[in-house]
This record gives C-alpha cells, sequence and structure tokens, in this order.
C-alpha cells in the first residue's frame, strides 16, 4: 500500500510567502468558476462584470474603497487577536457594540458640537468594541471558557440586543420599523473626495493599518501578544503576564471592529439598523488569514475582498450569477491558502509500506 | 398573563416545543461530540447545518419526499466533511481556520444553490412539512402524553441516539478506539489503530448528523429556507458539547435547556408580550454562555483535540 506522508522541507525563499495569498486567490476564482458555469453564467461576462464593477471607473472605484473600510477593521481586528491565539471571531457582535455608542452619541449627544462629536464616537466606539471582546478574553483567561464559542455566542447575543434597542429605547420615535432616529449633522464622517463617498472612517482604517504595525513590531505589547500566541506556557515562564497580554490583545481587537460600526453609521447609514453590517465581522476572519495576520497583508486582501463584494453586485445584474458567490470565493481562497501555507513548510513524501 | 403561563395549554405547548426546538441541537451535539471524541474540532458545524437546511428542503420541494430530503441532507453533510477530512486530517491544517473556512464556504454555497434552483420570488416557496407522530396509547397520558409521545420522527431519532452514540462510545471496542485516537494518537498508533481513518470516519458520522439536524429546521420546525434559519445553533451545539463535558448524556441535557429557552421565547412571542422580544431571542444564547462558564473550570478536553497527527512528529 501506497501512504503519504507530510515531511518539513527547506525553508523557500522569502518572496514565497508573498505570492502565495496571489496564488490562493487566483486558485479560488478558478474552483468559484465551476458554480458560475452550472448557474449557466458565462465566465467572461460574470467575472468582466465583477472587476469592472468594482474597478471599472471612478465611482465604483470609490465604492470599492468605501466598502473595503470596515473590512480593513475587522480584518485587523481578527488578525490582531489571532496572532495571539486569542481566537476572537466575535469581531461582527465588536463591530455592533461600536456602532450602538455611535448611534447613540450622534443621536443624543447634542450638548457638544463640532469635531469634538467625532472624535468622542471614535473613543467610545471603541470602547465599546474593546468592551465587548474583553469579555471573552476574561472569561478565558480567569474561567477557562473556550474563546471560539463565546465570541461566537456573544455575536448572536448583540445582534438580538441591537434588535431589542431598536425596538425599544433606540426606535424612532413614530416609526414601527426597527431603526434609530437619524443621528445629527456633525456627527456625520466628512467626506474627504467631493463627489463620492470617500469618508473619514477610510483614512482612519488606513492609519489603523499603521498602528497596527506599529503595535506589533515596536512595542512591548505586541511582542508579548506574539510570544503569547507563538507559545503561552513559554511565555508565562519568560514572566510575561500572559492574561493581561490577551485582555489588551482583545481591547484593541475588540476597538478596531468598534470604529467598523462607527463608521458604517456615521458615514453609510447615518442610523443605527439590524442590518448594518453584511458579516464584515465573519469575512475578517477570512481577510486576516488570508493577509496571514500582516496589517499591510490585510489592507491587501480587504482590498480584494471589496472588490469581490462590490463586484459581485454588479455582476449579479449583468450576467445573473447570485450574489451569494461571494462566499464561496471568501471561503474557498482561505481553505486553498491553508493548503498552499502548509506547503510552504512541508512537502509530500509518498511510500510504500 | 402570570395565570396564562401557568395553565395546563400553555406548558403542554411548552414542553412540546421545548422537545421540538431541542432536537437540531440534540442532533448536532452528538455529532459534535463523537468527532471531537476522536481529536478533532468542526467549525464546519454551522454552515453544514445550512447546506443541510438547503439541500434537504429543494430536494423535498423537487421531489415532495421529506425521508429522500433528510437522506440527501445528511449525504450533504458527509460531502463537507471530506473537506475536513482532507484539510484538518490528512494534512493537518488549523482546525479552527479549516472549519471556519467551510462555515463561510458552506454558508455561500447554500444561498447560492437556493436561489440557482428557488430564483428570487415574491414569496419564498413552502414545503408540506414532517407532522408529529402520536404514540398510540402513550400520547393520551395528560401533560406529558401531547409534548412528549406527539413528535416529530426525527425527534424520536434524536432521542433513540442519545444512548445509542453513548453506549457506542463508553460500550463498544470501537469506540474505545474512537475515544483513544482523540485523548492519545501516538498510543493508539502504536496499538494498529489507523488515527487518521477514525478521525475521517467519525466527520463523517457527524457531517451526516449536521445535515439532518440542519434539514429538520426547513422540513420540520418551519416549511422553507430562509439565510437565518439556523441562527448559531451550531455554535450552540458546540458549546453544548463542552457544557456536556463531551458526554452524549450531558451534552443532550444541555440541549434541552436550550430548547426549553427557545420554546418559552416562541411562546411569549405568540402571546404578543410588552416586552421587544429580542430580548427573549437573546436570551438562550446569553444561558449557554453561563452554563459554559459554569462548567468550564472543570472540563476534561480531549488531550488530542485541535493537534493534527503526524507520525514522524512524535510529542511534537
Amino acid at each position: 500500500m501506497i501512504s503519504m506522508n507530510l515531511v518539513k522541507r527547506e525553508p523557500l525563499p522569502p518572496w514565497v510567502k508573498i505570492i502565495i495569498p496571489f496564488s490562493a486567490i487566483i486558485v479560488s476564482l478558478f474552483i468559484a468558476a465551476i458554480p458560475i458555469l452550472i448557474a449557466g453564467g458565462n465566465l467572461w461576462k460574470a467575472y468582466g462584470s465583477l472587476f469592472f464593477g468594482a474597478l471599472g471607473n471612478r465611482f465604483n472605484l470609490l465604492e470599492t474603497f468605501v466598502k473595503a473600510s470596515p473590512l480593513i477593521l475587522t480584518g485587523l481586528a481578527v488578525g490582531f487577536a489571532f496572532r495571539s491565539k486569542f481566537w476572537n471571531i466575535g469581531a461582527e457582535g465588536q463591530l455592533y457594540a461600536g456602532a450602538i455608542m455611535a448611534t447613540i452619541v450622534g443621536v443624543y449627544g447634542t450638548g457638544i458640537s463640532g469635531p469634538l462629536k467625532i472624535i468622542i464616537i471614535i473613543l467610545l466606539a471603541f470602547i465599546a468594541g474593546g468592551f465587548w471582546a474583553a469579555i471573552p478574553a476574561f472569561l478565558k483567561t480567569k474561567l477557562k471558557v473556550d474563546d471560539v464559542v463565546t465570541t461566537l455566542l456573544l455575536n448572536y447575543v448583540m445582534l438580538h440586543l441591537v434588535g431589542a434597542l431598536l425596538f425599544g429605547p433606540l426606535q424612532q420615535p413614530g416609526s414601527s420599523w426597527p431603526r434609530s432616529p437619524q443621528i445629527a449633522k456633525d456627527a456625520f464622517y466628512p467626506i474627504l473626495i467631493p463627489n463620492s463617498r470617500f469618508h473619514l472612517g477610510i483614512l482612519i482604517s488606513f492609519i489603523a493599518v499603521l498602528v497596527v504595525w506599529f503595535i506589533n513590531t515596536k512595542t512591548l505589547l505586541g511582542y508579548q501578544s506574539k510570544c503569547v500566541g507563538v507559545n503561552i506556557q513559554a511565555a508565562k515562564y519568560g514572566g510575561i503576564h500572559t492574561g493581561k497580554v490577551i485582555l489588551l490583545t482583545a481591547l484593541i481587537s475588540g476597538g478596531l471592529a468598534g470604529l467598523a460600526g462607527a463608521g458604517e453609521v456615521c458615514a453609510i447609514q447615518y442610523n443605527l439598523i439590524m442590518d448594518l453590517s453584511s458579516g464584515y465581522g465573519y469575512t475578517g476572519v477570512v481577510i486576516a488569514m488570508l493577509g496571514n495576520l500582516h496589517p499591510l497583508g490585510i489592507l491587501l486582501s480587504a482590498f480584494f475582498f471589496s472588490v469581490i463584494e462590490v463586484g459581485s453586485q454588479t455582476m449579479s445584474r449583468m450576467s445573473g450569477v447570485p450574489v451569494y458567490i461571494t462566499g464561496v470565493i471568501e471561503g474557498t481562497s482561505l481553505m486553498v491558502m491553508l493548503v498552499f501555507l502548509l506547503f510552504i513548510e512541508y512537502r509530500i513524501k509518498w511510500s510504500k509500506s | 398573563m402570570i395565570q396564562e403561563i401557568f395553565s395546563i395549554s400553555f406548558l403542554t405547548g411548552l414542553l412540546a416545543a421545548t422537545f421540538r426546538m431541542s432536537t437540531p441541537i440534540i442532533l448536532a451535539t452528538l455529532g459534535e461530540i463523537i468527532i471531537e471524541r476522536s481529536g478533532v474540532l468542526n467549525l464546519g458545524i454551522e454552515g453544514t447545518m445550512l447546506f443541510g437546511a438547503a439541500i434537504g428542503f429543494l430536494v423535498t420541494l423537487g421531489t415532495g419526499n421529506l425521508w429522500l430530503g433528510v437522506t440527501m441532507a445528511a449525504i450533504a453533510g458527509m460531502v463537507l466533511s471530506l473537506l475536513m477530512i482532507l484539510l484538518a486530517v490528512y494534512l493537518g491544517v488549523s482546525q479552527h481556520v479549516a472549519g471556519l473556512g467551510i462555515t463561510v464556504f458552506a454558508s455561500g454555497l447554500s444561498m447560492f444553490i437556493y436561489r440557482i434552483v428557488v430564483g428570487s420570488p415574491t414569496v419564498p416557496p413552502t414545503i408540506k412539512p414532517f407532522v408529529p407522530i402520536p404514540i398510540p396509547l402513550l400520547s393520551q397520558i395528560p401533560l406529558i402524553g401531547p409534548s412528549f409521545f406527539n413528535q416529530h420522527a426525527l425527534t424520536y431519532l434524536s432521542w433513540i441516539l442519545i444512548p445509542v452514540v453513548s453506549i457506542f462510545l463508553f460500550k463498544t471496542r470501537s469506540g474505545l478506539r474512537l475515544r483513544t485516537v482523540g485523548q492519545n494518537p501516538f498510543a493508539a498508533d502504536t496499538v494498529g489503530v489507523n488515527v487518521n481513518l477514525v478521525r475521517s470516519l467519525s466527520l463523517l458520522v457527524g457531517g451526516a448528523l449536521f445535515g439532518i439536524a440542519g434539514s429538520f429546521m426547513t422540513l420540520a420546525h418551519q416549511n422553507m429556507f430562509l439565510k437565518d434559519v439556523i441562527d448559531g445553533r451550531g455554535w450552540v451545539a458546540i458549546a453544548m458539547t463542552i457544557f456536556g463535558n463531551w458526554n452524549p448524556l450531558s451534552g443532550a441535557l444541555g440541549s434541552l435547556l436550550f430548547g426549553f429557552l427557545d420554546a418559552f421565547q416562541l411562546r411569549l412571542q405568540s402571546m404578543g408580550m410588552k416586552l421587544p422580544f429580542h430580548v427573549f431571542l437573546m436570551l438562550p444564547y446569553l444561558i449557554t454562555i453561563l452554563a459554559l462558564i459554569s462548567v468550564s473550570r472543570n472540563a476534561t478536553v480531549p488531550a488530542g483535540l485541535l493537534r493534527p497527527y503526524r507520525r514522524e512528529e512524535k510529542g511534537g
């Protein structure tokens, strides 16, 4: 019988690591071609309209930036947490925590005005998201409760909390729909490029990329967070206060997701609704992995998935392929990426036994 | 209102709904327990359940045959398990990420296939769902009869499976092998157990159960397919696996707790409570987290969980 074994291979040159996310994307587009063809779509027309819809002209390109902003932030949130093996799959809930805060300040913060209001919104949204992520981190470090499950379940708690608020105290007076009143005009994120929706939040997400990169490479927390991720026992023996590191990591991670929520409220919807996020928190997981948990990689993969999400709307209109193909492409590219990452370290050895 | 809550008919309805709503959780929890006992965490569960819900619904919509729908949902679950087998068992990549990848993939694919088949009609198509099967005589007993002995076939199946899985895991040689693989794969290998084969089989059985659990939502609980029909029940099953300490009976009891809260929430909604019903929708998830907190310190996680098995990396 022939058996398959994986054996460690000689280290590959560093450029291989850089090209594999791109190869993973290309491979996943080929795989996603199968359901598109089965759906009766014309592949050239489908992918052509997808990329045109996302990049084809000034308007589409800027819209792709708009969509990229929350994806960058949730991607960073997940990536920063995963680096320390804090399995934060709760960016979706943390996003809504930030969105609730932004809405409350935006609607009821009548005492504050001007740019100060936006600064307060950003701060409070960050804190709210961080707080929501700190709960599972606290439960993990103090009570050994599995973080995967708590972060996931808290997403549903948060979603129903938003529902309760929107049918309750935050509901727009006189409306029977689950939506909040509109936020005040001075809580709107300023538009940075005229005649578009290119807003302050996009700039914030780019700054966040730099900040996370800085934390990762230049600060003690970034170093300790990585140590905890690589080997928590060794980190403990090395004198790292692992509980504190995980908690801080969670605060920053959730805070980043909270910023995404503030951006969606203050620059896109101008009020809180239940469908504020189209699963940005979950897409963040895919983005973080495809970006290899590196801020720059996350930026690039967030942009790629923004292209897919924006372009798929056009594709759906032009060629009738349902927009849900995005989930197929996202999931496929994540799995392909995992396999590629594996084969950087290992090679297959066939042996007779 | 209080009087209404304590009436016999309310209690009967509540109990019946408790058993009904716990069915998908019990099935999925049993599947996840089998898988985790062999050393694999399958976070593909949520997407696999949605896939089962979609395939089961579409097959029944096309053929009118409910059991064919359930069968195809089970097969659909097993097909997705093949992905997990390839990624997490034979290639040994991160189980967390592989599972999440499958969930993202399967969720997208479920909606994609549904749209391809059904299109976008203004009113979603429906099927004629399973009807409860009253058990002769026993269903005549007051309170217990209509709630316990007038259930869906799949609910009875889930009850039968609790002792079956329990006996399999703890009283049979194959069950012992499976648990050894999850506890200490190197020891299992030494005594001649094919670690990766056992894990693959566990994933296949578990995947079938996930698929059936999903199909319960579209073929019995409801009669249509909606995007959020699973609504985190896969994650709840993972929580119940831990809550039950990887034990079928305790896991099922936890599932009943969730089912009860879910049923309570549905009942209150139908009575037209003044409080926003989302407060009650939140409750099952919140209590599940509290339940997890209460047991986590004493949880005995299968020692080989999350560890890919590679013979060359003994002790690695």
